[in-house]
């Protein structure tokens, strides 16, 4: 059971990648203010909220950004206001509000003393200024969220405030100024379910890419360190014992040892392996510490500390599919007590 | 109060991708380095403070893989900010003014190279009203830069400078990604132009603290902090006056900055219409050496571009370029949060 030098650590040959993405529906509650904000998106009402210094905030939070109190006191805003700043935006991103090119914008609705961020629907930049009069443009389909406001489109009309007709095709009330509101809905929106992508290039590094390659020609091996001259399987670049680059790729196995193991008794989502079926630490010949692998060939209730194995590969598997016993008697408990 | 010195600072040489490094891997030689500089060893180190975040590069808890390159045996009292590494420098700083440690490590990396960093920083924005329409870092910059234009405090002429002179300083800065000037290009987002916009890399970068004498035999001449403070503005945009920075102010009054005049300052201003707004928040007026680094622009590996800034600072110090120094960072959007610190090279005198 001992290692065998394999070679000093050369670069690897090309970089290893792989996409990767991230990607979760984030579920999220609503306080009473966002709830009934975003409720109102839904029936083509802007809802705004009083601080109690007087300010209407839009979008409305459930505490006043400048005294932390609780704030409840709804109003119902313009759908039309006027764009504070600007931003244009030449190339639309995945997820934002228009696929075409469109300018960020900070609009402050009628009746309102904060802007609220969004999209607007331009022909190109010379057609927007800060100043510039914008109304809401509703999505088609509204479930009670941001973008339930689609965009909002250049609105001409005569000064802020003045009563305006709606915008065509839809039938809500421009308010002239905040009224108060019950903030109350029938079927009101509890939560929003937000999706977050983000699409990423997985590169396994230096260390890993070397573990990798090697598994391609069934081989595993791991890295020495020079100091404690442990070695770890699978490497990750450094000795987390000495803080130092491990220099020196070692083969290992392919025969280890069980050092411990525990028995699965329910089946994984999209795992095609039966239970019970038992998971197993396994210390490679060599092998500074246990990695861990499946146990087969062999009922789940004979599986013991100190159990010979040897991997199993299947056609076009990169890694060992499971490891099955190999024969030899087991191990002494002396030869692996370290490695638990 | 324990006076508590900045006495070693390295940073990797900051690339656009970093792609056949592990983030340990890349990480490692910049901790070398850095305790190499004072001779110590992790096991010498009272606390040891990192800052990271694993939407950059999309690897969970990428920040424990980063300890193996500590050597964190026997154990060590550690601790981590999902922050620009400023924030874990704060940490550490406030555990050694009580006096729990005498040394502390802090350090931070970041691999954007990997994702994309303007998507990604999206998702740090209000998950009701913001995050569901993906407005990009750079979009919500470009928001301000307007709103500063708009107020007449800049114009796109006084950016591209901003720009040009920022990387031009670089050109002396060995681990800048950017080195010399680069064309305006077109608009990325409309008012900002490729060169109003950092770099996207990847990098790290460490610093040893030590306090009182300690610090003194650890270093020839100690960046010693005389304040450091972090103020945060509210998370709604619209709430915000964007052509102004009060929590950059006010952390630079509570960190003492406005006592006597700086003669450097290091300033974490990713975007140009961004420095227009601290260079006024902090009052540094033109006698003022403002990031001679080349800053953000020139190298801005995000959570690692803040410690940066304390870090040239310190350096400015530490080999008698400055005697009394302004570095700050940033986080969030628009210049949301802001940290403050001031460094100062002379004895202390109470």
């Amino acid at each position: 059971m001992s290692a065998t030098p394999a070679s000093e650590v050369n670069p690897a040959p090309e970089v290893l990648r792989a996409p990767l993405v991230v990607e979760f529906p984030f579920t999220r509650s609503l306080g009473p203010v966002q709830s009934a904000f975003l409720t109102g998106l839904r029936e083509r009402t802007v809802l705004g909220v009083r601080t109690t210094g007087g300010r209407v905030l839009v979008p409305p939070v459930e505490y006043d950004p400048e005294t932390a109190e609780e704030i409840r006191d709804l109003v119902e805003v313009g759908a039309a206001g006027t764009v504070t700043t600007w931003a244009w935006n030449p190339e639309p991103r995945r997820g934002q509000p228009l696929a075409t090119p469109f300018a960020w914008v900070l609009v402050r609705l009628d009746g309102t003393d904060t802007p609220l961020l969004h999209a607007l629907d331009a022909p190109g930049p010379d057609a927007v200024r800060t100043g510039m009069r914008v109304r809401v443009r509703w999505a088609a389909e509204r479930a009670g969220a941001i973008t339930d406001i689609a965009c909002f489109e250049p609105y001409e009309d005569h000064d802020e405030g003045d009563p305006a007709p709606a915008a065509p095709g839809t039938e809500e009330r421009i308010a002239t100024g905040p009224r108060s509101h019950s903030g109350e809905f029938e079927d009101p929106v509890a939560g929003i379910v937000a999706p977050a992508r983000l699409d990423y290039t997985y590169t396994p590094g230096r260390a890993q890419a070397r573990f990798i390659d090697a598994l391609a020609e069934r081989r595993t091996t791991g890295e020495r360190c020079p100091s404690c001259r442990k070695v770890y399987v699978p490497p990750r670049g450094a000795c987390p014992t000495c803080g130092i680059a491990t220099s020196e790729q070692v083969e290992v196995g392919p025969r280890g040892t069980v050092t411990t193991f525990c028995i699965v008794n329910i089946k994984a989502k999209n795992l095609d392996i039966e239970v019970p079926y038992v998971y197993a630490h396994i210390a490679l010949d060599g092998a500074g510490l246990a990695l861990h692998g499946r146990i087969g060939g062999i009922p789940y209730d004979q599986v013991r500390m100190g159990l010979r194995v040897e991997p199993v590969w299947t056609e076009g598997g990169r890694h060992p599919d499971h490891y099955r016993p190999s024969g030899e008697p087991d191990a002494d408990y002396d030869t692996y007590k370290e490695l638990l | 109060m324990r006076d508590v010195a900045i006495v070693a600072f390295a940073q990797t040489d900051h690339v656009r991708s970093s792609e056949a490094l592990s983030e340990v891997e890349m990480l490692m030689p910049v901790l070398h380095d850095v305790l190499g500089r004072t001779g110590l060893r992790t096991g010498d180190i009272g606390f040891t403070c990192s800052g990271s975040s694993d939407y950059l590069a999309g690897r969970a808890f990428s920040f424990t893989m980063a300890l193996d390159g500590v050597g964190a045996w026997p154990p060590i009292a550690e601790s981590h900010v999902e922050m620009d590494g400023a924030w874990a420098l704060y940490e550490a700083w406030v555990e050694l003014l009580t006096g729990e440690a005498d040394t502390a490590l802090v350090y931070s990396y970041g691999k954007s190279s990997p994702g994309s960093v303007r998507d990604v920083l999206t998702r740090q924005l209000d998950p009701y009203y913001l995050a569901p329409l993906w407005p990009d870092s750079v979009a919500l910059a470009a928001l301000q830069a307007q709103a500063l234009i708009d107020a007449g405090e800049t114009d796109e002429q006084a950016l591209a400078a901003i720009a040009a002179r920022s990387r031009t300083d670089a050109e002396d800065n060995p681990h800048a990604q950017l080195r010399g000037p680069r064309p305006q290009g077109d608009y990325v987002v409309r008012p900002l132009r490729t060169g109003d916009c950092p770099p996207v890399g990847d990098g790290a970068a460490a610093v040893v603290l030590a306090a009182g004498d300690r610090a003194r035999e650890l270093c020839e001449r100690p960046a010693w902090i005389r304040g450091m403070d972090h103020r945060i503005e509210p998370h709604a945009l619209g709430v915000r006056d964007l052509t102004d920075s009060p929590s950059a102010r006010l952390a630079a009054e509570r960190a003492g900055a406005f006592e006597r005049p700086v003669d450097t300052a290091e300033l974490h201003a990713p975007f140009t219409s961004q420095e227009v707004v601290l260079r006024r928040a902090l009052r540094l007026g033109d006698s003022v050496r403002v990031n001679a680094s080349g800053g953000a622009l020139a190298a801005n590996p995000v959570m690692a571009a803040g410690l940066v800034r304390i870090g040239e600072a310190a350096a400015a110090v530490h080999r008698g370029a400055s005697h009394r120094a302004l570095a700050h960072a940033t986080s969030g959007p628009c210049l949301q949060q802001n940290l403050v610190a001031v460094l100062e090279g002379e004895p202390h005198v109470r």
